[in-house]
C-alpha cells in the first residue's frame, strides 16, 4: 500500500534528500534565468546565437526544476501533499484571475504603466507563500 | 473524526516524533491527526492499525455515529 521509496532509505532522509535536490535546481534556475535576462547587455554585447543559448539552456534548467519539483511533491507525507495542493491550487487561480483582469486593465489603458508578467510572479509567490505558511499554521 | 492515536502512543511511552518516524510521516502529521485537524487516509490508518496490533475501527471513529 506504500508506493514510496521510503523503507529502503528512510521516509525523513528521503524528504530531506528531494527537498535539498529542489533547491539545486530552484538555485540554478535562477543562475540561468539571470545569465538570460543580463548576458545580452553585459557579458556577450546582444549576440542572438548567445541570447537563444543561455534561453535554452534556462529552458532545460527549468524542465528539470519542474521533475525536480514534481519529485518533491512526492516524497511529501499526505498532509504536507494536501496543503501543498490547496496552496497552488489557489495561487494558480488567483494568478489566472487577477493576471488577466490585470491585463484587461491595461488593455483598456485604465492603468497607465504596462502590465508586465513579472508583477503576475510576484503576486503568485506571495500568494504561494501567504497560503503555505497560513495552512501550516491551522494544521498545528 | 476521532481518533486514540494519543492514548496508544502514550501506552507505548513514544514520542510523536517516534511515531512519525514508525508511520513514514512527518511529526506535525502526527500532532494534526491526533488534534483531528487532518484526517488519515485509509493507507495511513491501515498502517497505524498493523503497528498497534488493532483494527482500523479500534482506532479511528466516525465522529457522528460515536
Amino acid at each position: 500500500m506504500n508506493d514510496t521509496p521510503s523503507h529502503r532509505e528512510g521516509w525523513q532522509t528521503n524528504v530531506r534528500r528531494q527537498t535539498r535536490r529542489l533547491g539545486y535546481w530552484t538555485a540554478a534556475w535562477l543562475l540561468t534565468m539571470a545569465i538570460a535576462n543580463f548576458g545580452p547587455k553585459f557579458f556577450w554585447d546582444s549576440n542572438d546565437l548567445m541570447t537563444i543559448a543561455a534561453i535554452g539552456l534556462n529552458l532545460l534548467i527549468g524542465i528539470g526544476m519542474i521533475v525536480a519539483n514534481k519529485d518533491h511533491l512526492r516524497s511529501l507525507d499526505e498532509m504536507h501533499q494536501k496543503i501543498q495542493l490547496e496552496a497552488m491550487g489557489l495561487t494558480l487561480g488567483i494568478g489566472l484571475v487577477v493576471g488577466l483582469a490585470y491585463s484587461n486593465l491595461d488593455i483598456a489603458n485604465i492603468v497607465s504603466f504596462d502590465a508586465e508578467i513579472a508583477h503576475v510572479v510576484i503576486l503568485m509567490s506571495l500568494t504561494y507563500l501567504a497560503t503555505l505558511i497560513t495552512l501550516t499554521r491551522k494544521m498545528r | 473524526m476521532k481518533n486514540r492515536l494519543k492514548v496508544l502512543r502514550a501506552e507505548r511511552d513514544w514520542t510523536q516524533a517516534q511515531l512519525a518516524e514508525k508511520l513514514d510521516v512527518s511529526r506535525q502529521t502526527i500532532n494534526a491527526i491526533e488534534k483531528g485537524k487532518f484526517d488519515p487516509s485509509l493507507p495511513l490508518a491501515f498502517r497505524a492499525a498493523r503497528l498497534f496490533g488493532l483494527s482500523i475501527e479500534d482506532i479511528f471513529q466516525d465522529q457522528d455515529s460515536a
